[in-house]
């Protein structure tokens, strides 16, 4: 390799350049690609340039090699005709001949050197006439091709000649040229900043078009980036974050205290989990709180009607899995009413279902809840506060929907218009919290509380653009999926996404 | 919410306009109602194009397409709210509650519609608000359940008993053959329609039954109506019964159908009541009650609640439009007749909010709320697992994310661990296997998560924070949550030394140095203790680790370290050896 190198550079040194190495005698016989590798570290090294130069080639066939030793076969064929004093009879020819008589016979009365005469060939012409089929091929060989196409073109019809490309190369010098060459280096090492040998070296250029070593790395789960995302948006908001970590609760908690009557629907077998072990919660320690709760629902109190059916005890000692985070809102405001004053507090967290599960429900998720309580606050304030929170994460341009929600008077639904989707959906849901859970609580009546919430993986798969649930929490979750995913950036245009 | 399908045309005509759909969408949105649905593209042949709308589920009284449309035009100012009448006002019509109904469903109500004319969709329209009553309001009939006849094919006065199902004959509604009680219970066993219904009543020794004057009967409810007494296009004259489990309901029940198909009686809105006696239980009284609700709602309270500034009158404007009648008392007071339609008015707060919804939400001008509260904090557990997260993250690991309910196997026997009924929480209702136990570990879901990415380039390093919950019976809620952090290393060799100093690096996060000799270092640190009785591990090769958080400190055990035993991976089809590490987070609050 060194040494064709080296003689690369004396032939282009003595010929000032080489006009194609196919023409060259000490590059002839080297094989294409031995020569390119050599000329590509000498371009590469900016000594020379090359140009690849691309020839047709024409080789003999197997068929075309036996008929420089035998004749063609039509010559072949007439030799015996001419031989057979009374014609050849045509059954002898295979006998004779086998496979080339056949062959040969086409060709010999194409060229109207033979007739037939009965069961005879019989010749046309007297004498053998020179084989011109062989004389093509003997230049064809010496050459690798003839100045007559139409000749070229009737033997690669008859399959004696397939075509090939031979590569030569055309070579100029460049910039570096040397009768020597440099070693170049691939790498700054530690030994060549000690002894300052950097100075005299000749690196290689890099090829920046290509990626580097990732490294090996952990990675935070996606769902729990977006969850952080929230939390810094509530903690820039002032909001104090709730302990949320308690799944285990009760009916009184999670609906009672709710005002959620005990027929509604939320607490069916089929929405809500249910305990078995344990199966019935201590009674709450504040007494006057859990009878006014059962007053509230039973006959009316604190200006309501109530819902005026009998209220069991029972049903409100069941255990439950949390159904939503705000059984954990409803426990802080009770604490609140011991000092009650305006207070912001939040929480991410999971709540459980009872629901089938498919692509977008599951029986675990995680609910995004916050809570605002102020002297006189209004709904306009919610609805401000909406704006301000939503816009935090990118979403502008809310419309708010009358809904209904048993502890929340007004409810409403937080729509946001999808880009992608080309609709308004449904991002959210909101209200302020009824006198009726409040007021048993010891809140004063002017202290009024704005709650909202949504999930947190309904706007992490549109983030994401994950269309299946059990793609983003649980087992199921691919490992890919944890340690490819980029930052999770609310702001970074969420809604309009596709 | 319930979706009620309402014939386009018959709409839009109850509203005096053609809308176009978005047109309609918008008008929705304002009242509160959702547009699902028009069907007017998949409509084939003359099929005709409905609506599809999703009501608030309190909003007993929008069930139907005379109620929706009842409310949209007092919403847009083209009706007045009716002003329902009683006809005569002493009944004539008597219905007698037996105590004997205390033992099964005690409660029950009638009203009488005289000169109704039915087509075919109004008919239609009558049967589907029952159904929706039926499944939203009566919860499947449990609570309430609604019989429907032609009067004329009956014999006033009414009774309504309890009887021993052998001894209730007739033939139910379409149906040609006369049956009892328990055959009836037989013959419709396996119905679609009424099966679900069955479960109501059947294992009672009595079931209730209401007869006419003949001891013609008139239903069995809350399972079928009798053949005989049937609803037809021609009938004219209609008795309504409503029996029920809930008093309350049974009587709202009664005012939403009366509310609804008066507008058919041949004086429209006016209703024929039925006495009811039912002196047993002091329920003696005039169904249906048809008077409005009487509320006082504060102006002051009103204003202040929405940013608005608006006299009583202004008020009561807003108002009508959601079918309450306002008059102000003085500068303070608003009455308000709260209309039989609106019983999810419970508290002036529901009138407030008709208020906001008259006004329009998004008119409301958009504020700022004061809050002088502008502390914010973490939880400090939260704080906590953050730090280990992110350590974990940083030292090569990726988080994962399972589910906390799992199978009582996956906790336990997977694991070579033992139920003792101590710890875990176990689920009443779920609907699989998956779901039987709250975790009491990490390490089950850990495992599933490898098992699932089992085609994950080796090593598979993994871990998790999150919370486990175990009994306290002490504890008012009987559990707590607790947080733990695990990690596990699974490949071609179990890696316990990877887990171990993932455990070092952890403990250094936390300023929690390794103790050689614990027993005469007496200061902050952590060191581990071979287990020998933790099946989880292989043996030979489980620790426990321990804590002791500061000098003197009691020490804790905080958690398990070892090679996770072959059946352990067996058994969660892991084909890998792997190491875990399983610790209490909350030592470090």
């Amino acid at each position: 390799m060194a040494d064709l190198s080296l003689q690369i550079l004396q032939v282009v040194d003595k010929n000032n350049g080489v006009e194609n190495t196919l023409d060259t005698p000490e590059f002839k016989n080297v094989d294409a690609n031995t020569l390119q590798s050599s000329l590509t570290s000498l371009w590469a090294k900016e000594m020379i340039t090359f140009k690849k130069i691309e020839t047709d080639n024409w080789i003999l066939s197997k068929e075309a090699e036996e008929f420089l030793v035998s004749g063609s076969h039509e010559i072949r064929l007439l030799k015996e005709v001419l031989l057979a004093i009374e014609g050849l009879k045509i059954s002898d020819v295979n006998s004779k001949l086998g496979q080339v008589g056949k062959l040969g016979q086409g060709k010999a009365f194409k060229n109207g050197w033979i007739s037939k005469d009965g069961d005879k060939l019989v010749p046309k012409v007297a004498d053998l006439p020179s084989d011109t089929v062989v004389e093509q091929l003997k230049t064809i060989k010496e050459t690798g091709s003839l100045s007559d196409k139409n000749e070229l073109s009737d033997l690669k019809k008859r399959k004696l000649i397939t075509l090939t490309k031979i590569v030569g190369f055309k070579i100029e010098k460049a910039k570096n040229f040397s009768l020597t060459i440099k070693e170049y280096e691939t790498d700054i090492t530690s030994d060549m900043v000690a002894t300052g040998s950097w100075k005299d070296a000749t690196f290689k250029p890099y090829n920046f078009n290509s990626e580097g070593l990732y490294p090996s790395s952990g990675a935070l789960h996606p769902l729990m980036k977006v969850r952080e995302e929230f939390r810094q948006i509530f903690f820039s908001m002032g909001f104090t974050e709730m302990p949320a970590n308690q799944y285990v609760e009760t009916g009184f908690w999670n609906f009672d205290t709710l005002f959620v009557p005990q027929q509604h629907p939320a607490r069916d077998l089929q929405d809500t989990f249910y305990l078995k072990d344990p199966v019935a919660a201590k009674k709450p320690e504040d007494e006057q709180y859990w009878n006014d709760i059962k007053a509230v629902h039973e006959e009316g109190k604190f200006g309501s009607i109530g819902y005026r059916y009998p209220w069991k005890e029972d049903e409100s000692l069941r255990m439950v899995l949390r159904t939503h985070t705000t059984a954990i809102s409803s426990a802080m405001l009770k604490k609140l009413a011991e000092d009650p004053k305006p207070t912001r507090l939040f929480s991410i967290d999971r709540v459980f279902r009872n629901e089938a599960v498919d692509a977008t429900h599951l029986a675990e998720f995680h609910q995004v809840e916050g809570v605002l309580a102020g002297y006189d606050i209004t709904l306009g304030d919610l609805i401000g506060f909406m704006e301000d929170f939503f816009s935090k994460m990118g979403v502008d341009g809310l419309r708010f929907k009358a809904a209904y929600n048993p502890y929340t008077e007004p409810s409403m639904e937080i729509f946001a218009y999808h880009k992608g989707l080309g609709k308004w959906v449904e991002i959210g849901n909101s209200g302020m919290f009824r006198p009726e859970m409040l007021e048993p609580m010891g809140l004063p009546k002017n202290l009024r509380v704005l709650g909202w919430g949504l999930s947190l993986e309904r706007p992490t798969m549109i983030k994401y653009g994950v269309s299946n649930i059990r793609e983003l929490l649980g087992h199921k979750v691919s490992l890919d999926f944890i340690e490819t995913n980029p930052a999770a950036r609310l702001d970074d245009d969420m809604v309009g996404s596709t | 919410m319930p979706t009620i399908p309402v014939d386009k045309a018959d709409l839009y005509q109850l509203l005096g306009r053609e809308y176009t759909t978005q047109e309609f969408d918008e008008l929705c949105f304002d009242f509160g109602i959702e547009l699902d649905e028009d069907t007017t593209d998949e409509c084939v042949g003359d099929e005709r194009p409905q609506l599809k709308i999703e009501i608030p589920a309190n909003r007993y009284d929008m069930l139907c397409i005379e109620g929706i449309a009842q409310a949209l035009n007092e919403f847009l100012g083209r009706s007045a709210s009716p002003n329902f009448t009683l006809n005569p006002q002493v009944p004539l019509v008597k219905m007698t509650i037996d105590k004997s109904t205390e033992q099964i469903r005690p409660y029950a109500a009638a009203a009488i519609l005289r000169g109704v004319e039915f087509d075919d969709r109004k008919y239609a329209s009558f049967i589907a608000l029952q159904d929706k009553l039926h499944t939203n309001l009566c919860r499947n009939r449990t609570l309430v359940a609604i019989g429907t006849h032609d009067y004329d094919t009956l014999t006033p006065p009414f009774t309504y008993e309890a009887l021993p199902p052998q001894d209730i004959k007739f033939i139910p509604l379409n149906q040609t053959q006369l049956m009892d009680g328990a055959e009836l219970m037989d013959f419709y066993d396996k119905d679609k329609n009424l099966g679900k219904y069955l479960h109501i009543i059947r294992d009672s020794p009595v079931y209730p039954v209401i007869f006419d004057a003949r001891r013609t009967v008139c239903s069995l409810p809350p399972i079928i109506n009798s053949n005989h007494s049937k609803i037809t296009l021609n009938t004219k004259n209609i008795f309504i019964e409503v029996t029920g489990t809930d008093k309350t309901k049974t009587d709202l029940v009664i005012n939403q159908m009366v509310a609804m198909f008066s507008a058919y009686s041949k004086t429209k809105f006016e209703v024929e009541p039925v006495q009811i006696v039912s002196k047993h239980n002091g329920q003696d009284r005039v169904s249906p009650n048809i008077a409005p609700k009487k509320f006082e709602a504060e102006i002051d309270y009103i204003n202040s609640c929405l940013g608005l500034n608006y006299s009583g009158e202004e008020i009561a404007k807003l108002l009508t439009r959601m079918s309450l009648k306002a008059t102000p008392r003085d500068a303070k007071i608003l009455d308000v007749e709260v209309p039989i339609t609106r019983s999810d008015i419970l508290h002036q707060c529901d009138i407030m909010e008709d208020a906001a919804i008259g006004y329009g939400f998004n008119n409301l001008k958009k504020t700022k709320a004061q809050s002088d509260s502008l502390v914010a904090a973490p939880l400090p557990i939260n704080k906590v697992g953050d730090i280990l997260r992110i350590a974990s993250a940083q030292a090569g690991y990726l988080e994962v994310l399972p589910l906390t309910l799992c199978s009582h196997d996956e906790n336990f026997k997977f694991l070579r661990q033992k139920d003792d009924g101590t710890q875990a929480v176990s689920l009443a209702n779920p609907k699989t296997i998956e779901y039987q136990v709250v975790r009491t570990t990490l390490v089950p879901g850990i495992l599933k998560t490898i098992k699932e990415n089992r085609k994950h380039s080796l090593p598979i390093k993994v871990f998790e924070c999150g919370d486990i919950v175990l009994k306290n019976l002490d504890l008012e809620r009987r559990a707590f949550n607790r947080r733990n952090w695990c990690a596990i290393y699974a490949g071609k060799t179990s890696g316990f030394e990877f887990v171990q100093g993932l455990l070092g690096k952890i403990m250094q996060t936390m300023r929690t140095p390794w103790l050689e000799d614990p027993k005469n270092m007496n200061k902050r640190g952590y060191w581990i203790e071979e287990d020998k009785d933790n099946a989880t591990f292989f043996p030979g090769r489980g620790a426990k680790v321990f804590f002791r958080a500061s000098e003197d400190a009691e020490v804790q055990h905080i958690g398990a370290i070892g090679v996770l035993h072959p059946e352990v991976m067996s058994s969660f089809e892991i084909p890998y050896a792997a190491s875990s590490v399983e610790i209490n987070a909350e030592v470090f609050l």
